[in-house]
């Protein structure tokens, strides 16, 4: 189970990255935030460093890993970072813990994963009574009081769903097609909403039909084993929309195994954008990805540096991802990070 | 009559009811379900997938069913799937011939081989230590999962090789693999412990260890040897597992699978509580519980049902079985019938 979840946080969190360069760009917010704690310096202090607390979620999952490194790499030195950083292996205690340790460390930002969304109002609240901007990736808090953090950063699941469900509209929507759809944990906040987006992108278009809907769990086995029901009761199957690239690339083998052409017979499209599925991609077994990109560093920076230079930044940045076809995956994947 | 009365009461009967209900409700959602025709020269269709998809919980439940015979339980047997993958697809991967059959034949014997060293740990911790089954694998079913992490770097390992694909997904002589393989052992098991008197010491073991220890059964190393059997059944499960999907998935692989392979032991009709075992119950028990997974996808159970639509189907036929239940029918029947029929125990 956990790892289910870990797949989807890193789905997650991967959206994250990409977006938001684009999205970060300042908006009209109002109060300009004058009390960023590193006093000192006024306006543009790109001189001395920034001192940064993070709490990372801990190191579940390929995603997770290649997150991390992303803001080992972004928040350095030479970049003007003097980054703290912390493993909160999967507890909220210690997370708890990190962040009062760096209250206590007086560090100009702290920015962190939750673990999980609810019991942060307190430490949060010590945060914001000693002046600590606080910067949420990848996953959000649930409280009422939203002055207790600048921004949360993360991917938007409706939109992947919908982006998938666009393409699958346009390119192959053209001719009526029947769609098989590999749904996550159920449950789980990027499966109801992969699920939602797709359905909104193509309710419209009259020749898409979803002839079958079944949980996969997130993993290759459970893709693999459900993609086998499938194509045991539905001999006509064109499209198979799975809900991350671990799945997929179980339909791929559930797919071969009964004699058809992944990607050619039947159709492949799904989200994440790991290693594997990219790779699968690039040989043509999957027809396209919708990318959650775990690279988070950059973007975070970018909002660092922006409230640091006593500018405003959006309550809610959606980091905007990449998506690929064949050749586009072909062409990315010897640059892949993860 | 009697015939009947007989049949409804021998405890694989409703097992054997739940399985063709399910086959019969596939088929009649897609009549294609039960057709098995020849693709690319080998046999397909629901059936076997059925077979090919049974083969891993039938190794790790063949093996949870000696141990469970001698009183003990298992739950380490995920866990050890897990590190079986972990091993064996890590040093594939690692090679520089990933494709050849040496490689692989000596990948699975590094796996092979950790297995024995964690089953013989297990056997010792339950067998020498005298710690209780349970905790003594609960041990290893949490830790299990961390050392496999450990092995591949916490990443799904991925590998491409022809020869260790074959294991799940190839076919000889029209049949899947996989099944052959699980078949063969549960073959050897049932001749060894039905045709020598391994089974009757299991057994015996199972009732009453100290008894048996008197009579001269030596019970240590029977314990022993079944936690030994079972650790090796579930590696090759393992190996079964990673070659069906061609990665070791530490954080999955075989996940939750010692209850499944329990319920396949009871629902076959073992006692928890140790003793008589029956290996071809355990069969029947592991085809219901693959088979009503493969079903919830073919007659397309709503997602959000699907844990329900389980838990009565494993609920009903355990009632069934309940010889507290069964009684209960039998005295309406009986009163329903005029005529009494006295039925041999």
């Amino acid at each position: 189970m956990v790892s289910k979840k870990f797949s989807m946080l890193a789905a997650g969190v991967a959206v994250l990255a990409l977006g938001l360069s684009a999205c970060s760009s300042d908006d009209g917010d109002t109060k300009t935030d004058a009390g960023s704690s590193s006093t000192g310096d006024t306006g543009g202090s790109s001189g001395d460093t920034i001192k940064v607390g993070f709490s990372q979620v801990g190191a579940e999952s390929g995603w997770r890993a290649a997150n991390t490194k992303s803001i080992q790499d972004t928040l350095t030195k030479e970049n003007g970072f003097d980054l703290s950083f912390s493993d909160a292996q999967q507890k909220q205690e210690n997370q708890i813990q990190a962040i009062r340790s760096y209250i206590a460390q007086g560090v100009d930002y702290i920015a962190f994963s939750p673990v999980v969304e609810t019991g942060w109002d307190a430490v949060l609240q010590e945060a914001k009574s000693a002046n600590i901007p606080v910067i949420l990736t990848d996953r959000a808090v649930d409280t009422q009081d939203k002055t207790l953090y600048k921004t949360f950063i993360g991917s938007d699941f409706v939109e992947e769903g919908k982006r998938v469900g666009e393409w699958v509209s346009n390119n192959l929507g053209t001719e009526p097609i029947n769609v098989v759809e590999l749904q996550g944990t159920t449950g789980s906040a990027p499966a109801i909403d992969r699920k939602q987006g797709f359905l909104d992108a193509t309710k419209d278009n009259t020749n898409i039909k979803i002839i079958a809907s079944q949980t996969g769990d997130f993993t290759r086995d459970g893709g693999k084993k459900v993609m086998e029901g499938f194509l045991q009761s539905n001999p006509d199957i064109d499209v198979v929309y799975a809900h991350n690239d671990d799945m997929a690339l179980g339909a791929i083998e559930a797919i071969e195994a009964a004699g058809k052409t992944p990607g050619k017979d039947i159709k492949i499209v799904s989200i994440d954008g790991v290693k594997d599925g990219m790779t699968a991609l690039s040989e043509g077994k999957i027809n396209y990805i919708v990318e959650c990109n775990p690279l988070l560093g950059p973007d975070l920076a970018k909002i660092i540096q922006t409230l640091h230079d006593g500018g405003t930044v959006e309550p809610r940045i959606v980091t905007q991802d990449g998506a690929f076809d064949q050749e586009q995956a072909k062409a990315a994947l010897p640059d892949r990070q993860y | 009559m009697t015939g009947l009365a007989q049949l409804t009461r021998h405890r694989l009967f409703w097992p054997i009811v739940a399985l063709f209900v399910l086959l019969l409700a596939s088929t009649l959602k897609h009549h294609t379900f039960i057709e098995v025709t020849i693709r690319d020269g080998h046999l397909y269709g629901g059936p076997i997938d059925i077979l090919r998809r049974s083969s891993i919980l039938l190794l790790v439940a063949l093996g949870m069913t000696l141990v469970i015979a001698t009183r003990g339980i298992d739950l380490s047997v995920g866990a050890v799937m897990a590190i079986a993958g972990a091993v064996t697809l890590s040093q594939i991967a690692d090679s520089p011939d990933p494709g050849s059959l040496t490689t692989v034949a000596l990948a699975m014997a590094t796996g092979l081989a950790v297995c024995l060293v964690i089953g013989v740990f297990n056997g010792f911790l339950v067998a020498v230590l005298g710690i209780q089954p349970i905790i003594a694998t609960l041990v290893l079913m949490t830790a299990g999962r961390g050392i496999a992490m450990l092995i591949t770097g916490g990443q799904i390992t991925t590998v491409t090789s022809a020869p260790y694909k074959a294991l799940a997904s190839g076919f000889w002589l029209g049949l899947p693999i996989a099944a052959l393989i699980a078949g063969f052992f549960f073959a050897v098991v049932a001749v060894v412990t039905r045709r020598t008197a391994l089974g009757v010491l299991i057994e015996s073991v199972g009732i009453n260890p100290v008894a048996s220890r008197l009579a001269g059964v030596r019970a240590r190393t029977i314990i022993w040897t079944v936690y030994v059997l079972c650790a090796l059944f579930a590696c090759i499960a393992g190996f079964l597992q990673s070659s069906n999907i061609m990665a070791a998935d530490s954080n999955n692989a075989g996940l939750f699978i010692e209850l499944d392979a329990i319920l396949a032991v009871v629902i076959g009709g073992t006692s928890l509580a140790g003793g008589k075992f029956s290996l071809t119950g355990t069969l029947v028990g592991v085809l219901v519980i693959t088979t009503l997974t493969l079903s919830i996808t073919v007659i397309g159970i709503p997602v959000n049902a699907v844990s329900l639509f389980k838990a009565l189907v494993v609920i009903v036929v355990c009632l069934l079985q309940s010889p507290v239940v069964q009684h209960k029918l039998r005295a309406r029947r009986r009163k329903a019938a005029p005529v009494p029929v006295e039925v041999p125990a």
